[in-house]
């Protein structure tokens, strides 16, 4: 929403300054979105007469005039070729910062001859592209005068960010209203004076809605004016259209522009000779076409609001009149059109149109209904001032709607809300400055151009906001415990400790999109329908994540672009695993590419399984779980390498993590070079630690008796797992073996095929007396003895 | 006597000439060793007279007392120098790069993330989490954004494909759902804040089309927006760590609250970049208010009753305005270089006692 401040001042009586008025403006809601003041940025330009103008003596284009500046006379070489003696031009000073160059004006010596200031081109002002001499004042502009204010650029131009709630400020006249209330000067009444009809209107409106839909459009008033001649309108209305960037066009179109922009109230004119008998509202037929008067034909659907005569749709109800009953330079006899249409229905025929017309803006957030009847009438009044005529009566079809409304308003909830104490009769005050009747018992009537007002909580806001936010009182909030009591919930906590456990083994957090590519997706398991999205910005941001992986590969393969090839990434985020509101888990996720930093001091290494493994049992440590209970299997989803990679899980449903190498195929698709270690490890899965009443640690037992080693290699079959081995001896004595520990895998020269050697170290630890040689012997005997008959293995000898 | 002399400084002559262990070695077996020179003498005392043993035995016994001490001596002074020499031999260029140690990061976003709660914490809120994919009702009807209101053309929205049934599920488009979550499931007193992903169909520089915001949310009997001022300048001198900071409440319209304002910050755009805290510009930083009346009702509480406020606030661009990194965009890009510079050490966790940031 723009206006000027001299259009502005046509509602407001104030001698506030722009600056007071801007800052005003923003303070009640009115956001100030910017203000463009040329007189701020040419004042340093003003009117000068051109005493003499002689040729250069050593250029032949240039000329060396004498220029009298109102205060001195002044030599400036000058290279326009209509620079002449006697001509009233702009002059710029030495230092002054020319706007269309953005360079500062020097003083210099041009071919040998001093140039004190310059005469300015319209280019040169930032005013046009305009170049082919210096600008040409009228004979009669006072020399010194500021340029600016001759020329009338001196009325800066505010734009303010309307919220949709303020459908009144979408004429200026509503800003004075609110300004006023502000107090920033006094709101200027006035009341459009009924027009005396000179005949009556042959136009027929009708509004022909079926039950349910008469909202559409409930009211529509129009006029005859007959006689009329149509033209440009008054330079004064040009400049202020122009001001707010709007296009002249004729008188007639320019008075329903400034009713719309001063008075946010629509109008439409018809060349009425073009009408073809009734003048309808209805709703469109299907496949109903419409050429508007933006030149473009749209077609139309069955909820959008038309207006129509005997040749079908000629505008659309609210948005957007048509071409074929259009105003021209001929037209002889006009039809002007007010009418209220239904905000919603107005959006939709908009949006669906795509169709952003000053109508639009104002229907949508909803017209003041009682100005239905004064908004024609001031039309009217301007019609016959620009273009002659003689008006018809008025012919009104529906019913203006009813839009009085009370309130019983109780002030205390001012406090109550905001904090903010007032007095009554300043808060009444506000209210009835803001058209707000008080009546008796406090009841307030809510004025008909307000249709954002509903409850008492509205009211309050419309005090606050007058008597200004900035009174509110900061209050601090009264604390519940005097320190603070823990407010992470275990789920939250065990985020935290994933990421930063993460961050501590290497890895950089990353945060990805939560959608992928279906194709993307298809490798990590797919997404069902239900999952993809119906509007989504690009086709390959198109379903919702099932892995958390996709979108890290996708930053490896960026981060190979950019000759980054080790790439140490994880997340911890949602990946979706049904279409409904919680369907989703956090995991967290990572993967490791490359072999680490090159160094002096030793070959490199490759991300691997164990590796993945080894970040997945940090993760579930900092959660706080065991990861030992857990059972690892081999049986990792199918995106994994499938003989290197694994699943930590708690009994065959509740997988915990995946971990392992990734799988070339799905390697190819993001052309990575691997290995590629991955682990996800679902956080939401683990079991939540016990709730501890006492945070004291279960006693510290030491042994003082020596402890012993003993080591054992076995031959075994290769396909056999370590951890059997290692169960296998754990179980001998679960007290006196204190760990058993896998120290070398070997397969090859010495060892059969098919066979590996696998050695483990045991240790005892006794607890009430040293070991004696037997003893150790005959524990170590059942170790082999154990291990042999879980898996076959034979010690090796 | 004179031969014992004379056996005597020849010993202690060899055992400083010696010039390694094996030569000295040499030297004590001759001396000292079961056939050795001294050992000899010391034998000729049992062939004695107790008289002339009296005299003759300390003579001997001191000899031999006075060689064994300097063996001992020469031996450490060898061993000492063969160390010397060992050590020598050892040497390493100690400008070598040191062996590579991981160094991972946490994201901005996490991090801030970290210091928002320490700070509501302190103030005694929760924090409350809600899923992504939002029902039409939560996102929209139930904030007092009823269907085909122009308010919900704000929020350009990410829908999902259609159920079967025909309802239509979207990515929520700001964490306030989980206000309505919140409420319909807990008594007031409420204090929470609410982190997450928020979903909007937008790109450009300043905007993603999935960023994160955080929410707060108080509802009692009693809490007005002179509260909610306080919290809100308490959070934003705490979290940019400020001795003060200057805000600006200006009045504006959200369907959910009523009254609503959008909070300005003083900074300073003259240098290119914003400097907080000084200076004559404003930037925008939240939108907040009084919780609609409607919303209470439709969250199952009686707004007769009960009241409260709300904000929300871009957690990414708190990031960016504290932190300076200047492209939304950067944050969901995962580049590798980004992530060092803009991220933060593992142990560097925020907190109110050490200061948010080091």
């Amino acid at each position: 929403m723009k206006f000027s401040l001299s259009w502005l001042k046509d509602h407001l009586d104030t001698q506030a300054s722009v600056d007071e008025i801007t800052e005003t403006l923003t303070r009640i809601g009115l956001e100030v979105e910017s203000v463009e003041d040329k007189a701020k940025d040419l004042a340093p330009f003003t009117v000068a007469h051109v005493v003499s103008a002689e040729k250069h003596p050593n250029a032949d284009k240039l000329r060396v005039c004498m220029v009298d500046t109102g205060k001195e006379t002044l030599q400036v070489v000058c290279g326009a070729p209509n620079a002449h003696a006697g001509m009233k031009g702009v002059f710029a000073h030495a230092g002054t910062k020319i706007p269309g160059t953005g360079l500062d004006l020097k003083k210099s010596s041009i071919r040998g001859v001093e140039s004190n200031g310059m005469l300015c081109s319209e280019r040169e002002m930032g005013l046009s592209q305009e170049h082919d001499g210096i600008i040409e004042l009228p004979e009669d502009a006072p020399v010194g005068a500021p340029f600016a204010e001759i020329m009338g650029l001196d009325d800066p131009v505010i734009e303010i960010n309307l919220t949709p709630n303020r459908p009144d400020c979408a004429g200026v006249r509503g800003v004075a209203r609110d300004l006023a209330a502000a107090g920033v000067g006094h709101f200027i009444a006035d009341k459009p004076a009924k027009i005396i009809p000179r005949f009556n209107n042959a136009v027929a409106i009708g509004l022909h809605f079926d039950a349910g839909t008469e909202n559409a459009c409930p009211v529509f008033a129009g006029r005859y004016i007959r006689g009329v001649k149509n033209g440009p309108s008054p330079a004064w209305l040009q400049q202020r259209l122009k001001a707010v960037g709007l296009r002249p066009i004729s008188a007639l179109v320019d008075i329903t522009n400034l009713l719309s922009l001063d008075r946010a109230r629509p109008l439409h004119v018809y060349d009425a000779d073009k009408i073809k008998g009734e003048v309808q509202a209805r709703l469109a037929k299907a496949g109903e076409k419409l050429l508007a008067l933006d030149g473009k034909t749209y077609e139309l659907d069955v909820e959008m609001c038309v207006i129509a005569d005997g040749s079908g749709a000629i505008g659309l109800g609210g948005v957007m009149g048509g071409e074929s009953t259009g105003v021209t330079e001929a037209t002889v006899n006009v039809f002007v059109e007010s009418a209220m249409f239904d905000p919603l229905r107005t959006g939709r025929t908009g949006r669906l149109l795509g169709i952003n017309s000053d109508a639009r803006y104002r229907f949508e957030r909803g017209v003041d209904p009682e100005y239905v009847l004064p908004g024609l009438e001031f039309a009217t009044k301007l019609a016959m001032e620009f273009c002659g005529g003689e008006p018809s009566d008025i012919t009104l079809a529906g019913r203006v709607p009813d839009s009085k409304r009370e309130l019983a308003f109780d002030s205390t909830l001012i406090e109550k809300l905001t904090g903010l104490k007032l007095h009554d009769a300043e808060a009444f005050g506000i209210l009835a400055k803001l058209g707000f009747n008080i009546v008796v018992g406090r009841r307030v009537t809510i004025p008909s151009w307000r249709p954002d007002i509903h409850g008492v909580t509205d009211l309050v806001e419309e005090v606050v906001r007058i008597a200004g936010l900035d009174r509110v009182p900061s209050t601090p909030l009264p604390r519940l415990t005097s320190v603070p009591q823990p407010v992470l919930t275990p789920m939250q906590k065990r985020v935290r400790a994933a990421k930063r456990t993460l961050a501590a083994r290497g890895l950089m957090e990353a945060m990805t999109w939560s959608f992928v590519s279906k194709e993307q997706a298809a490798l990590f398991g797919g997404v069902p329908e239900a999952l993809l999205l119906a509007n989504p910005i690009s086709a390959d941001l198109d379903a919702m994540r099932p892995s958390v992986l996709p979108g890290l590969l996708a930053a490896a393969q960026r981060n190979a672009a950019r000759g980054l090839k080790d790439v140490p990434l994880f997340e911890v985020g949602p990946q979706f695993t049904g279409p409904d509101p919680g369907e989703q888990l956090t995991a967290a996720t990572g993967i490791r590419i490359g072999s680490g930093p090159r160094h002096w001091s030793h070959a490199g290494w490759s991300a691997d399984v164990f590796q993945a493994r080894a970040d997945v049992m940090a993760i579930l440590e900092a959660a706080g779980f065991s990861p030992e209970t857990a059972q690892v299997s081999s049986d990792a989803p199918a995106w994994y390498h499938p003989g290197r990679s694994g699943a930590l899980r708690l009994g065959p449903k509740n997988v915990l993590a995946s971990f392992g190498e990734l799988h070339p195929r799905v390697l190819a698709a993001y052309d990575l070079t691997g290995p590629v270690a991955a682990f996800e490890v679902m956080l939401d899965t683990l079991p939540a630690p016990k709730a501890r009443a006492a945070k004291t640690k279960p006693r510290l037992e030491l042994s003082e008796f020596q402890a012993v080693e003993r080591d054992f290699a076995f031959v075994l079959e290769a396909k056999v797992a370590a951890a059997e081995v290692v169960k296998a001896a754990q179980s001998v004595d679960r007290i006196l073996i204190e760990s058993v520990a896998v120290f070398d895998v070997y397969e090859g020269t010495g060892v059969e095929p098919g066979q590996k050697s696998l050695a483990i170290s045991v240790r005892l630890q006794p607890r009430d007396r040293t070991l004696t040689d037997s003893e150790i012997e005959a524990v170590s005997s059942k170790i082999v003895g154990a291990v042999a008959k879980a898996t076959g293995a034979k010690l090796r000898t | 006597m004179q031969e014992l002399e004379q056996l005597e400084r020849d010993v202690l002559a060899r055992v400083a000439a010696a010039a390694d262990e094996a030569a000295l070695d040499a030297v004590r077996v001759e001396a000292l060793g079961k056939k050795g020179s001294i050992s000899e003498a010391l034998k000729t005392l049992g062939a004695m007279t107790p008289e002339e043993r009296k005299t003759k035995g300390p003579l001997l016994n001191g000899m031999r007392d006075r060689v064994t001490a300097a063996i001992a001596e020469r031996k450490a002074a060898l061993g000492q120098s063969t160390l010397d020499q060992k050590l020598k031999t050892e040497r390493v260029d100690v400008t070598l790069p040191v062996r590579p140690e991981p160094v991972g990061r946490i994201h901005p976003v996490s991090q801030v993330l970290d210091e928002a709660t320490a700070i509501f914490a302190d103030m005694g809120f929760a924090i409350a989490e809600g899923p992504d994919i939002e029902t039409d009702d939560y996102n929209f009807t139930k904030l007092n954004i009823p269907p085909e209101h122009p308010a919900r053309q704000m929020h350009d929205t990410f829908y999902l494909k259609p159920k079967p049934d025909g309802t239509r599920h979207l990515l929520r488009t700001h964490t306030s759902p989980v206000q309505v979550r919140t409420m319909l499931t807990q008594k007031p007193p409420i204090r929470i804040v609410v982190p997450g992903r928020v979903y909007r169909i937008d790109s450009d520089q300043t905007h993603t089309p999935m960023f994160h915001q955080i929410e707060g949310l108080v509802i009692d009997e009693t809490s007005h927006m002179g509260h909610l001022k306080w919290v809100l300048e308490e959070f934003c001198r705490a979290f940019f760590e400020l001795p003060s900071v200057e805000m600006r409440f200006r009045p504006s319209h959200f369907p959910f609250t009523e009254p609503s304002a959008e909070v300005d910050i003083r900074c300073d755009r003259s240098g290119g970049d914003v400097k907080l805290g000084q200076g004559n510009d404003w930037l925008e930083i939240l939108g907040c208010g009084m919780v609609h009346p409607k919303v209470i009702e439709m969250c199952g509480h009686d707004p007769a009753k009960y009241q409260g406020f709300a904000w929300g606030m871009g957690l990414d661009r708190l990031a960016m305005l504290k932190y300076g990194a200047p492209d939304l965009r950067a944050f969901f890009d995962a580049d590798l270089r980004w992530l060092k510079h803009y991220g933060f050490a593992a142990l560097d966790v925020p907190s109110l006692a050490g200061g948010l940031s080091r």
